[in-house]
C-alpha cells in the first residue's frame, strides 16, 4: 500500500539553516495494516504523516501509495491529528459531512452514512449538537467520523489521543481498533505512548531524533482482537522493553 | 431576570445620584448656565429643539454609517489581500500603518476642500478614522486559521478559494466583529469631526454653532443624543454578530 524508498525531509528555518527532519527513511506498509510510530518528540514522526500525504514534498527519495507516486494531496487519504479542529459553526452532522464537501462530493448522499458512522462511534443522536457541547473525546470521534465518512483506504492520525485523559484514551484506544475490524484500512498512526503503539498496531515503526529515523520495526505477535488486559502479557511487556531500551539508548537516562 | 435587575441596580442608581448631585451643585452655588448648565436646562432646552434634532440626528447617522460601511467594504477585502499575497502584504502593509499614523483632523480640511461641502467628506473622515481596526482584526482573524484545517483542506484537494469560503472567513468572523464594533464607535467620531471643520447641519454643527452662542445646554444635549446614537450602533453591530456567530455565546443558564 505504501512504499517510501530512501525518503528524507530537510526544512529551512526563517534564517536559511537546514534542519533535517527525517534522515534517509525506507518503509513498506501492507494493505489494512495497522502501523504505528512511536518515538521522542523531533523524529520526525509528523512530518512522515505529511510526506505521504502529499502535503510536503521530499527533499530525496521517493513514496508510492498504490505504486502511485505521491507528489500531490490525493484524495484517498483521512486526516486526525491531535486536536479535534472541529469547525464550531457547524453542527456535528455537519463537521462530519465537511470532508466529503471539501472533495467536492454531493454532500446530501451521504446524510445516512454520515449517520451509521455516528452511530458506530456512539454518537447517535448527537447529529445536531455543536462541538462546545461536546466533551473532548466526543469531539474526537466527531473528527475520526469526519476522517472516515468519504471511506478512504489510508488513514493518517497524528497523536488523534493524545490531548485527552488517560482513561478516555484507553476507551478511544479500544474504539479505534473496534471500528478498525469493522471497516478495515491502513492506518499510520503517531503515538509518544509505547503501550498505545503496542496494543493497536501489527507493527511499531521505532523512532529517533536529531535527525529524525527508524530504528527498528517491531511486529507485535499478540492476537486479535485485543483488549487493556493484554498490558499484562509477558509479550507485551517485552515488546515495551525492547521500545523502550530503543528510545532511551544512547540516553542518560537519571534516577 | 431577577439577577438582570440586580445587577442594573447599582450602575443605574450611580448615574440617577450622580445627576441629583449635579443638579443640586448648579442650584445651590449660582453656577452659570454657560459654564455648566444643569440636567433640567439640558433637558429642556433638547425637548425644545426636538423637531430640529431629528433632522440634524439623521444628518450624522448617515454620515457615520457610510463611513462605517466604507471601512468594512475596503478594510475587509485588503485585509484578504494581506493575508494571502506577501508581495501585497509588503506593499499595503507600510501604507495602511502611514495612514493611520497621520492625524484625522489634520486631513479633515483637505478632504473638505478637495470633497466640497456636504455628507461625502464627513463619511471619508469616518472611514479614515475607522477602517485601521477593521483591516487589522480582519488580517488577525484570517491568519489565525488553525494549520491543521488548512492542511486538511488540502489534502481534500479543496480550492483556495472554496477554503477561504467555508473554513477561513467563518473562523475569522469573530475577528471581523471585533473590527467592526470598534469601527462603528469610531465612525461616529469621524463624522463629528467633519462637522466640526465644515458644516451646516449634523450634530458635531449643532455643538459647534451653540458653544459659540454661550448656548453650553444645547451643545450638551447634541453631546447625549451622539453617545445614545454610538450605544445604539454598538448595540446594533453586537445584535448581529450575535446573529451570524450564534456558536459564540454558549448558554449559560445552565
Amino acid at each position: 500500500m505504501i512504499r517510501l524508498d530512501g525518503v528524507a525531509k530537510t526544512y529551512r528555518t526563517r534564517r536559511g539553516d537546514p534542519v533535517e527532519a527525517l534522515a534517509e527513511t525506507s518503509l513498506t506498509v501492507g494493505e489494512n495494516e495497522f502501523v504505528t510510530l512511536v518515538g521522542p518528540s523531533g523524529c520526525g514522526k509528523s512530518t512522515l504523516l505529511k510526506l505521504v500525504a502529499g502535503l510536503v514534498p521530499p527533499t530525496r527519495g521517493t513514496i508510492r501509495v498504490r505504486d502511485q507516486i505521491v507528489s500531490e494531496p490525493f484524495p484517498d487519504v483521512g486526516f486526525v491529528f491531535q486536536q479535534p479542529v472541529l469547525l464550531p459553526w457547524r453542527s456535528v452532522l455537519d463537521n462530519v459531512l465537511f470532508s466529503v464537501e471539501m472533495l467536492g462530493l454531493d454532500s446530501r448522499q451521504y446524510r445516512k452514512p454520515a449517520g451509521d458512522l455516528l452511530e458506530l462511534t456512539g454518537l447517535a443522536g448527537f447529529e445536531t449538537k455543536y462541538p462546545h457541547e461536546l466533551s473532548g473525546g466526543m469531539q474526537q470521534r466527531v473528527a475520526i467520523c469526519r476522517a472516515l465518512l468519504p471511506d478512504p483506504g489510508l488513514l493518517l492520525m497524528d497523536e488523534p489521543f493524545g490531548a485527552l485523559d488517560a482513561m478516555t484514551r484507553e476507551e478511544m484506544s479500544l474504539e479505534l481498533l473496534r471500528i478498525w475490524e469493522e471497516r478495515r484500512k491502513t492506518i499510520l498512526f503517531v503515538t509518544h505512548s509505547i503501550p498505545e503503539a503496542i496494543l493497536l498496531a501489527d507493527r511499531v515503526v521505532v523512532m529517533s531524533a536529531r535527525p529524525g529515523c527508524i530504528a527498528r520495526v517491531i511486529t507485535v505477535d499478540l492476537p486479535r482482537p485485543r483488549t487493556m488486559d493484554l498490558e499484562f502479557d509477558a509479550r507485551f511487556k517485552a515488546h515495551s522493553d525492547e521500545v523502550r531500551s530503543l528510545i532511551f539508548s544512547g540516553r542518560k537516562v537519571r534516577a | 431576570m431577577r439577577r438582570l435587575l440586580g445587577e442594573a441596580l447599582v450602575p443605574v442608581a450611580t448615574l440617577v445620584g450622580a445627576l441629583v448631585l449635579w443638579e443640586a451643585a448648579t442650584r445651590a452655588l449660582r453656577i452659570p448656565r454657560f459654564i455648566m448648565p444643569a440636567p433640567s436646562a439640558i433637558l429642556g432646552e433638547g425637548w425644545e429643539w426636538r423637531y430640529r434634532f431629528i433632522q440634524h440626528t439623521w444628518v450624522t447617522l448617515y454620515e457615520t454609517l457610510g463611513g462605517f460601511a466604507l471601512s468594512m467594504a475596503v478594510g475587509v477585502p485588503l485585509a484578504v489581500l494581506i493575508v494571502y499575497s506577501p508581495v501585497l502584504r509588503g506593499a499595503i502593509y507600510p501604507l495602511i500603518v502611514l495612514a493611520q499614523s497621520v492625524p484625522k483632523i489634520a486631513i479633515a480640511p483637505v478632504l473638505l476642500l478637495v470633497l466640497g461641502y456636504g455628507e461625502l467628506p464627513k463619511m471619508v473622515v469616518a472611514f479614515l478614522v475607522a477602517f485601521f481596526p477593521v483591516v487589522i482584526d480582519t488580517a488577525t482573524g484570517l491568519a489565525a486559521t488553525p494549520p491543521e484545517l488548512l492542511d486538511l483542506s488540502r489534502s481534500y484537494r479543496a480550492s483556495a478559494f472554496k477554503t477561504f469560503l467555508k473554513v477561513r472567513l467563518p473562523m475569522a468572523l469573530p475577528f471581523i466583529f471585533a473590527g467592526a464594533k470598534v469601527a462603528i464607535t469610531l465612525s461616529v467620531i469621524g463624522a463629528v469631526v467633519g462637522e466640526f471643520v465644515g458644516s451646516d447641519k449634523g450634530l458635531g454643527y449643532v455643538i459647534l454653532s451653540s458653544t459659540s452662542y454661550w448656548k453650553t445646554e444645547l451643545a450638551f444635549s447634541a453631546m447625549i443624543l451622539l453617545s445614545l446614537m454610538a450605544i445604539v450602533l454598538f448595540a446594533a453591530v453586537s445584535l448581529i454578530e450575535r446573529l451570524t456567530c450564534p456558536w459564540l455565546v454558549p448558554e449559560r443558564e445552565a
